[in-house]
């Protein structure tokens, strides 16, 4: 009796040990394999080299936005000109209040900075605190700096042909064929109306009467073809994306749907059976990547070329799920059809269809939603949809709040659909 | 009780017929509406898109037929050249593996703090709810590419950006399973004085383990994919050479053939692999 209480005890023992050695062993591990990948992934020269100045700008370029005043060197012409884009531009002869034009102009960025454009394309930046930095751009001889007495702060960099000025009130450069001073403001620019719009910086207020008055059409226009934002492109290719998720996932289905029978378990002869079976485990297998490559090689960008790679690769899942769902079909219920007399059409309508749909269409739902978000990465590789745009605007890596913008209205994209495939569900499913 | 009170059978089949033609309207209504979604919205797609569906149809294999055709003429090449793309595919899987084990690690955590009856704080359940549910929503190609921006090309943005989706999709998942947990070991933890973190991995994480697994491993599986793509936009790996043998056009093919064939071979062996683990964590065989 002792003896075999002394066995137990031993081997209770034993297994404690062994599943501490577990329990330490996997954590382990783990940190191992993240300390290879770590090394794998060269993470000692990405922290390096990580650069900080990049995530700076992103952070205050996605909440803010710069006018640029730029005068021309060779004519001598003025232009103030939102993000320093031609549509953003003001009309000749206008300009903002802090900038004054004239013999002289005379650029305001607000806590005593002041820039003059002199006679003859000289150039004076009074700094408070600092004092005045004079440029002389010419042809000849690049640019003539004349900075303060004293060591050249960090915030400036002067060379024969450039000068660059950053303070917190704005920027300030010097090149031989122009002369630019951008001075930035919190906020998106020209959201709602460009410049060359007659609603433009009217107040909230003041539009809703002009908008009672009978001018709601026309303002609404403004918007909808504002050139800076351009809200009709970007909800248009929003449209897009969500019509390649739906087109996708709703064509998948209505392949998958006939041919799944022929690959589930006492519904289809087996050798055909193997073969419907290797063909959707093909059609995943090649995956959406290689999907999308291949078809737009041979369509080009656009949103077809993304409903077709959704719907091969979903093809393939559907098959999957749907052959499996019919296996686990509840054999009964059609045996139970069968025994009223009724023939194959009937013990499908009244046996397999009211077991099989609502786990269809539960599938194919929540698919629905997943395919938004697929169709915008396929749109980003093809071309095509809010993916392009979005791509586009972060690689010319220019203007931050069209990037920010994007991604809020893909976020919310997400979000309706999510809602919508949700509510379908139990719309279709218990009502 | 009196029978005047009920209605007459042939009144209950007339009311029974009325309703069923009814759904059954209902039912063509909505059939009628999804059909002409389906074909109005092919037809703009076919009309938006730089080739129309029947001139492009032709030309669907000539791509394929390339790939085939050059990976043939240099066929004796092919072995050299998927030994030159492994280091690309382990660093494709490393991407996904990595961003798997982070996300699910980080999602079990956040999927435990937003459990009713689970979490420590009960204010916090709803925020993180929602953080979750923004994690999920966000494409992970738009977190990497604006990493890639700020970091630099390479598989770490692509990391990042899988692992944020993945915590989302995991503490969604993780939350689920884990509202269905039995709360007496808990309780039991509670009485001898177990600290919060003690419960959760003593009294909660041996009875959701299981699933946790199945479902990590299903999310490894289509990680591996996202890795793939991502790769494509940029973030190293296969995909990116994929694109870099695509843009060489015909004369690389080759390559893209033996990438093609990497990159099948291992989503069929993971999915193959994962598919049969999986079923043994839920059917609840031994491994």
């Amino acid at each position: 009796m002792t003896v075999a209480t002394a066995d137990i005890r031993e081997g209770a023992h034993r297994h404690m040990a062994r599943a501490r050695a577990w329990a330490l062993a996997i954590p382990a591990v783990i940190a191992a394999y993240l300390v290879y990948v770590f090394f794998a992934f060269d993470g000692p020269a990405l922290i390096r080299s990580a650069d900080g100045e990049n995530a700076r700008i992103l952070l205050a370029d996605m909440v803010s936005h710069k006018v640029h005043v730029t005068r021309d060197n060779r004519d001598g012409s003025v232009e103030v000109a939102v993000e320093g884009e031609r549509k953003g531009r003001y009309p000749d002869g206008e300009a903002p209040g802090w900038v004054t034009p004239g013999e002289e102009t005379v650029v305001d960025l607000g806590g005593g900075h002041l820039v003059t454009f002199g006679a003859e394309n000289a150039v004076t930046y009074d700094v408070p605190g600092y004092g005045i930095i004079i440029a002389q751009p010419s042809r000849s001889r690049g640019v003539d700096a004349t900075l303060p007495d004293g060591p050249v702060p960090d915030w400036i960099s002067a060379s024969r042909n450039r000068l660059v000025a950053d303070t917190e009130a704005g920027r300030f450069i010097v090149t031989r064929n122009r002369t630019e001073v951008f001075r930035y403001f919190a906020g998106w620019e020209l959201f709602f109306f460009t410049l060359d719009s007659p609603y433009s910086g009217l107040g909230p207020g003041a539009l809703m009467s002009l908008a009672i008055s009978g001018e709601a059409g026309a303002i609404l226009s403004d918007i909808w073809t504002n050139d800076m934002w351009r809200h009709r492109e970007t909800a248009w290719a929003l449209f897009e994306t969500i019509l390649m998720a739906f087109l996708g996932t709703a064509g998948a289905a209505l392949v998958a749907l006939p041919v799944s029978f022929a690959a589930a378990r006492g519904f289809g002869p087996q050798p055909f059976r193997f073969l419907v079976r290797r063909v959707f485990d093909f059609l995943r297998g090649v995956d959406g990547l290689i999907w999308t490559v291949v078809l737009s090689r041979a369509y080009g960008p656009g949103p077809l070329t993304g409903t077709l790679a959704i719907l091969l690769t979903d093809t393939g899942t559907f098959g999957k799920m749907f052959s499996e769902a019919l296996e686990n079909l509840d054999r009964r219920q059609i045996e139970g059809v069968r025994s009223t007399g009724a023939g194959a059409v009937l013990r499908a309508r009244f046996g397999v269809i009211p077991q099989l749909v609502p786990v269809l269409l539960s599938q194919v739902l929540y698919t629905l939603e997943s395919n938004t978000r697929s169709a915008t990465v396929i749109g980003a590789i093809t071309g095509g949809g809010i993916g392009l745009l979005l791509t586009q605007a972060i690689i010319t890596q220019k203007d931050w709040e069209e990037v920010t913008w994007y991604i809020v209205l893909v976020v919310l994209m997400v979000f309706a659909m999510d809602a919508l495939s949700g509510w379908l569900r139990r719309r279709l499913i218990k009502g | 009780m009196t029978d005047a009170s009920l209605p007459s059978t042939p009144a209950i089949r007339a009311a029974y017929q009325a309703e069923l033609r009814a759904k059954r309207v209902w039912t063509g209504v909505g059939v009628a509406v999804f059909v002409l979604l389906l074909v109005a919205g092919f037809l703009t797609a076919n009309d938006r898109n730089a080739g129309g569906f029947w001139n492009g149809l032709p030309n669907v294999l000539d791509f394929p037929a390339d790939v085939v055709s050059e990976a043939w003429e240099n066929a004796a090449d092919m072995p050299g050249l998927l030994l030159r793309y492994l280091p690309s595919l382990l660093e494709t899987v490393n991407i996904a593996a990595a961003a798997t084990l982070i996300g699910t690690l980080s999602g079990a955590i956040l999927a435990l703090l937003a459990t009713r009856g689970l979490a420590p704080v009960e204010w916090l359940e709803i925020p993180v709810r929602r953080f979750l549910d923004t994690l999920r929503a966000v494409p992970d190609v738009v977190i990497a590419l604006v990493l890639i921006f700020v970091l630099g090309g390479g598989p770490v943005p692509a990391m990042i950006a899988i692992a944020l989706h993945t915590m989302g999709a995991m503490g969604k998942l993780f939350g689920e399973v884990a509202e269905n947990a039995a709360l007496g070991p808990v309780e039991g933890l509670r009485s001898v004085g177990a600290s919060w973190p003690q419960r959760m991995v003593f009294g909660v994480v041996p009875q959701v383990a299981p699933n946790w697994l199945s479902y990590a491993l299903l999310r490894f599986e289509i990680n591996i994919r996202a890795s793939a793509i991502l790769g494509f936009v940029g973030a190293g790996g296969l995909g990116y050479d994929l694109r870099n043998a695509m843009s060489w056009g015909p004369g690389r093919f080759d390559e893209a053939a033996a990438i093609f064939i990497l990159l099948f071979l291992t989503i069929v062996l993971v999915d193959q692999t994962g598919g049969t683990v999986r079923e043994r964590l839920t059917k609840g065989a031994a491994l």
